[in-house]
């Protein structure tokens, strides 16, 4: 190491050379944002436009109290937290099931594993639309009586197929309870894969002593997989769960791949948008110092979120 | 009396192991039972998309759904491909995935060299600086770097479309790390023959870490096929526009009497390029992203 260093001593500057390109596009493309974003957010009403016209902006918390106290961005805080909240610990548990369930089988296995995987690369906008096509309901579905339906949409004909009552998904008049659950089988459905693929990574690894040793013993399946399985992967679990919240707080394109840009079923446009949709909304009307805030108030969920889960799981998990 | 007692006690155990073996076999099949209905329902809209491409609008608004098309409509994938203009739309994506990988690997490799190699004062602090922009979000920079582009008179040009994005940290540190994995005698030897660093990177460490980089190249051609955001904001004229763009652009509605079968040929059309990477190269994507934790 000392020889190493002793070679390379003598020309120090090549290395920052070496660093030149990733270091001048970070400093203007991420360094200057955070600097600029926080400036930004603290000058009252802040506008980029207002900002070329000479005009001056006085420092204050003006863009949070204003933020927190605007109705849709508390509608937008409302849908992200319950998307994260129902999606993360459905789409932990499935991946989970699964794991462990594709780990206790040989046949099939590597070609179910695929099978799993293959909703990782699809486009989530393009497949987005899939689901709304699975949804819809051609036809008047608005409310009243006598009208029409000429297709239900497949997920419909299925209910129907089983005793069950056509439900107004995500069209006009749809209800909110709806809309959300079409969000979450959407967004379960795409955050599945990853889970899994991490999961089953952590199941592959994990010392077969242990299974061994609760088979001597005689203990029962599910005492196994509370007691050995789930504990062992603790750290994957945790990784997968603090990932999920990270991403569901910035949940975004597959609501748009489901409602358009419209974020929400025709008669009420914007019901289902999220915190990054506020912040792009704020962003397309130059009200830059109200997206600054509520880009930082994102920052400090997110950062509060994982922080908390870091604890837990230094508590809880295991080995 | 003992001998009896022994009999009868392998007896009991024989009835408990086939109790167990049917237990076992019967749990076996539930297993497989979920593992394949849940496969089922993974793949259904797959399933759906491509059957509902294939149909005719009337077979497709039929009140009882047909699984398979009566008549098979080619004619669809002609009409999807022409209604979103797929055509330049791919070849924007193509253009701006393929200069912004190269552009991005040869960044990626010259920093991860420096930070895996090269002796510099500061080199852990700035290491360490960058892993923490990791955690902020995306949207907190776009804000910036949308009115950075407009100053720049970026707006609707490609360029808008790849510099922002050159500079991953996730892999700077992912090609980082494989680099350490490479023995330093490697290095010192290569000194001692004085081979340049420069020489030494292209020569062993670049064919020795290929396998990441042809994951980063994977990762970074699919964010750009995926990218929809940041697209929208700066570059959505018909010139530079990209396909995750152009599709939700040229069938803006998703609710009510739409012509689906065309819609879903035109999503086909999209997915098509990803679905033959996941084939091909699905090794390389389960490699870089079970370390990532990003979407593409």
């Amino acid at each position: 190491m000392a020889n190493n260093s002793m070679v390379e001593s003598r020309h120090p500057w090549k290395a920052w050379l070496y660093l030149a390109p990733a270091l001048v596009l970070l400093l203007v493309f991420t360094v200057w944002p955070i600097i600029n974003t926080v400036r930004m957010a603290f000058l009252e009403n802040y506008s980029g436009l207002k900002s070329v016209g000479g005009q001056t902006f006085k420092f204050g918390f003006g863009n949070f109290v204003k933020v927190l106290q605007y109705k849709r961005f508390i509608q937008c805080m409302k849908n992200t937290v319950l998307i994260c909240f129902l999606t993360v610990p459905i789409s932990t548990m499935l991946a989970l099931l699964i794991s462990v369930a594709l780990n206790s089988i040989k046949g099939l296995q590597k070609f179910l594993q695929t099978v799993f995987f293959l909703p990782y690369v699809t486009n989530s906008i393009a497949i987005g639309m899939v689901f709304a096509a699975m949804f819809n309901i051609v036809g008047s579905f608005y409310g009243t009586e006598n009208e029409l339906i000429v297709t239900a949409g497949i997920i419909n004909n299925i209910i129907q197929f089983f005793g069950g009552k056509p439900v107004n998904w995500i069209n006009y008049g749809s209800t909110y309870a709806a809309n959300i659950t079409v969000m979450v089988i959407y967004i379960v459905w795409n955050a599945l894969p990853f889970k899994i693929l991490i999961l089953l990574g952590g199941l592959q690894s994990v010392n077969k002593q242990y299974y061994d040793a609760a088979k001597v013993d005689g203990t029962s399946r599910r005492r196994i997989f509370a007691r050995i399985t789930v504990p062992l992967l603790s750290p994957m679990i945790a990784y997968v769960v603090i990932t999920g919240f990270i991403g569901g707080f910035k949940e975004y394109t597959s609501i748009v791949g489901i409602f358009g840009e419209s974020m929400g079923p025709a008669d009420d446009k914007g019901r289902l948008n999220t915190m990054v949709g506020f912040i792009y909304d704020s962003l397309s009307t130059n009200s830059q110092g109200r997206a600054s805030a509520a880009a930082l108030i994102l920052f400090g969920i997110i950062l509060i979120v994982t922080l908390i889960q870091l604890y837990v799981s230094k508590k809880r998990v295991h080995y | 009396m003992a001998e009896r007692i022994e009999i009868m006690h392998e007896k009991n155990m024989q009835k408990e192991t086939s109790k167990q073996l049917i237990l076992g076999y019967v749990f076996k099949v539930l297993v497989y039972l979920f593992l394949i209905l849940m496969g089922v329902i993974v793949l259904f809209p797959f399933y759906w998309m491509i059957i509902s491409s294939l149909k005719t609008l009337t077979e497709y608004r039929l009140s009882v759904p047909t699984f398979f098309p009566t008549k098979i409509m080619f004619s669809n994938y002609a009409d999807a491909f022409t209604t979103a203009s797929l055509g330049r739309l791919f070849l924007n994506t193509l253009y701006v995935g393929i200069v912004s990988t190269i552009l991005s690997l040869i960044i990626t490799i010259l920093s991860a060299f420096a930070f895996a190699r090269l002796e510099f004062k500061g080199k852990n602090i700035l290491f360490a600086g960058l892993l923490a922009t990791m955690m902020i979000p995306g949207e907190l920079f776009t804000i910036t770097n949308y009115s950075t582009v407009t100053n720049l008179g970026w707006i609707n040009t490609y360029t808008v479309l790849i510099v922002p994005f050159l500079v991953s940290v996730f892999y700077i540190y992912l090609l980082r790390q494989n680099f350490l994995q490479i023995p330093n005698e490697l290095y010192l030897a290569a000194k001692v023959d004085g081979t340049s660093d420069f020489k030494y990177l292209c020569k062993v460490m670049i064919p020795l870490s290929l396998p990441t980089l042809i994951s980063i190249t994977i990762l970074k051609m699919m964010g750009a096929w995926n990218s929809y955001i940041w697209p929208r904001l700066v570059a959505n004229d018909a010139a530079h526009r990209m396909v995750t763009n152009g599709l939700r652009n040229a069938f803006k509605d998703t609710t009510g009497d739409v012509n689906y079968p065309v819609q879903m040929a035109a999503v086909a059309l999209v997915s098509a390029p990803l679905f033959l990477v996941f084939i091909f190269l699905r090794k390389y994507i389960m490699k870089g992203v079970s370390r990532s934790g990003i979407k593409g």
